[in-house]
């Protein structure tokens, strides 16, 4: 059961992160809970405030901004698998939100919340590095940009300070005709491995892939881009590409994996799965890009 | 930092299955406690306490939410409604909800413990998609969970009510 705390709201990011700043280690952001109560719960973790972002003014709906999609820190998984301009212009994170948790998890769960709690086990965590998306801080002394990849610095850790609030998360649109495919594994409620893959190709009767950007997660500490494994592939006719990613594309892979041994499974046998689910998402992120058509080769 | 040693009590009005209910909470609450503890509506189970199981299920506005892990003061303003709204006149009467109706003629339950959960979740994806597939049912469910009857039942009561076929 829940030991009890003193709850804030306030309607201002300088009023939330101030009151961070003077209440220090006994204060948490609180978003949805979803994670949050459930380590407090287990008496993991105790705050004796907790300091609600869902009263703070600015955090909250969806815009699309020349390319970018501007998503509050207080959106919940719910309003972004709902959300027309995400199913049309962000059909692969569309999927992705679908795919998070359970119904009543993303009703009340927030990708601020997601990212700020850095379970290793994270989707959207993965996926949002095919987009080289970014957030927004702000802290006492000011706002300030961090990219995804740089958000998570460990299991449970990120890059912000304890007086500072996520704020929004801004994702670009893949560049014109890049489509992807991510998929997830596991038999646990969290995904035991993420795979995303984002791929343009070239025109003509045998298309090569021009661009491309994986990330991979869950199997790891943290979700990672592995740019090794991008310029491997880059420039593959689609048909070696795949051979590739069963091949020497799939050790590397496997081998920048950082896979852990936890209760999902060993090491040994998540950076097998990490090779098997490369070379699957590969090729559903070809078949998508080969959909998406017209704009290739552009 | 010591903790605060005087309470804090928040004021909450909200709609119950349709009727205005105005208390106070102290902010560490969560719903399923206020329900069964202080409400004594004990339709909705405390089970894994984790948001994995389903058996806490309540619709806030309508969609399913965990009441094991949502924080009562939460629903300030807001429609919540339990297994004991959706009764209807009574289990074998004509108000019964179409939903109680089908998983009584498809024996869509056995000991009954993930029932309300399933059917509020079920009541909720209808509402939103009044068709769903069979796929769809499945997916919709799968964060409630039952450990007698292996689904087929459940899935069946749910298409029943849809399609209109039971
Ligand atoms: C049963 C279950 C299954 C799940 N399955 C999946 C899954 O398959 N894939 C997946 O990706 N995720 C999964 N999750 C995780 C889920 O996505 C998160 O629980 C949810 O998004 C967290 O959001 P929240 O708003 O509830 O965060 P909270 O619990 O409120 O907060 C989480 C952490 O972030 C901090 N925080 C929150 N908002 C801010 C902010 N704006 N600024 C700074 N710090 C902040 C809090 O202080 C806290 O430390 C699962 C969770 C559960 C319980």
């Amino acid at each position: 059961m829940l030991r009890p705390f003193r709850l804030h709201e306030p309607t201002t990011v300088e009023e939330a992160t101030s009151l961070l700043a003077d209440l220090g280690d006994a204060a948490r952001p609180y978003a949805g809970g979803t994670e949050l109560l459930l380590v407090m719960k287990a008496g993991v973790l105790a705050y004796d405030h907790l300091v609600n972002v869902k009263t703070v003014a600015g955090l909250a709906g969806i815009e699309l901004d020349a390319g970018v999609l501007r998503i509050g820190a207080a959106v919940t998984h719910r309003e972004l698998e709902s959300s027309a301009v995400l199913r049309e212009r962000f059909a692969l994170l569309a999927s992705v939100e679908r795919r998070v948790a359970n119904v009543r998890v993303r009703n009340v769960g927030t990708l601020g919340g997601n990212l700020c709690f850095a379970e290793p086990h994270s989707d959207p965590g993965t996926a949002l590095l095919l987009y080289d998306a970014s957030v927004e801080v702000a802290g006492p002394s000011g706002r300030r940009t961090i990219a995804v990849e740089a958000l998570a610095s460990g299991p449970y850790e990120t890059a912000l300070a304890d007086d500072e609030l996520l704020t929004r998360i801004d994702v670009p649109e893949l560049p014109a005709g890049m489509a992807g495919a991510y998929l997830k594994f596991g038999y646990h409620q969290r995904p035991t491995l993420g795979v995303g893959v984002a791929v343009r190709l070239s025109g003509g009767a045998r298309p090569a892939i021009e661009d491309v950007r994986v990330a991979l997660g869950s199997v790891s500490p943290r979700p990672l881009r592995l740019r090794d494994v991008e310029d491997r592939l880059r420039g593959c006719s689609t048909a070696d590409a795949v051979a590739l990613a069963s091949g020497d594309a799939g050790d590397l892979a496997a081998a920048a994996s950082e896979a852990v041994d936890d209760l999902h499974g060993s090491a040994e046998y998540k950076r097998h799965v990490t090779k098997v689910y490369l070379g699957r998402a590969l090729e559903q992120a070809i078949e998508a890009a080969l959909a998406a058509g017209p704009e290739r080769g552009a | 930092m010591a903790a605060e040693a005087q309470t804090q009590r928040m004021a909450l009005s909200f709609n119950l299955n349709g009727k205005p209910t105005a208390l106070e909470v102290e902010p560490h609450v969560d719903l399923l406690r206020l329900l069964r503890e202080t409400l004594g509506l004990t339709g909705a189970k405390r089970s894994c306490d984790l948001q994995v199981c389903g058996a806490c299920t309540v619709l806030v506005d309508g969609r399913p939410v965990s009441s094991c892990t949502l924080l009562a003061f939460e629903v300030r303003g807001r429609d919540v409604v339990t297994i004991e709204g959706l009764r209807g006149e009574g289990l074998s009467g004509e108000g019964a909800h179409p939903l109680m109706r089908s998983f009584i003629d498809h024996a869509g339950f056995q000991c009954g413990y993930c029932t309300p959960g399933m059917i509020l979740a079920a009541a909720s994806l209808l509402d939103e998609e009044p068709s769903p597939t069979e796929a769809r049912v499945r997916e919709y469910l799968d964060g409630n969970i039952c450990r007698c009857t292996g689904y087929k039942k459940i899935v069946e009561s749910v298409l029943g009510a849809a399609g209109g076929e039971g």
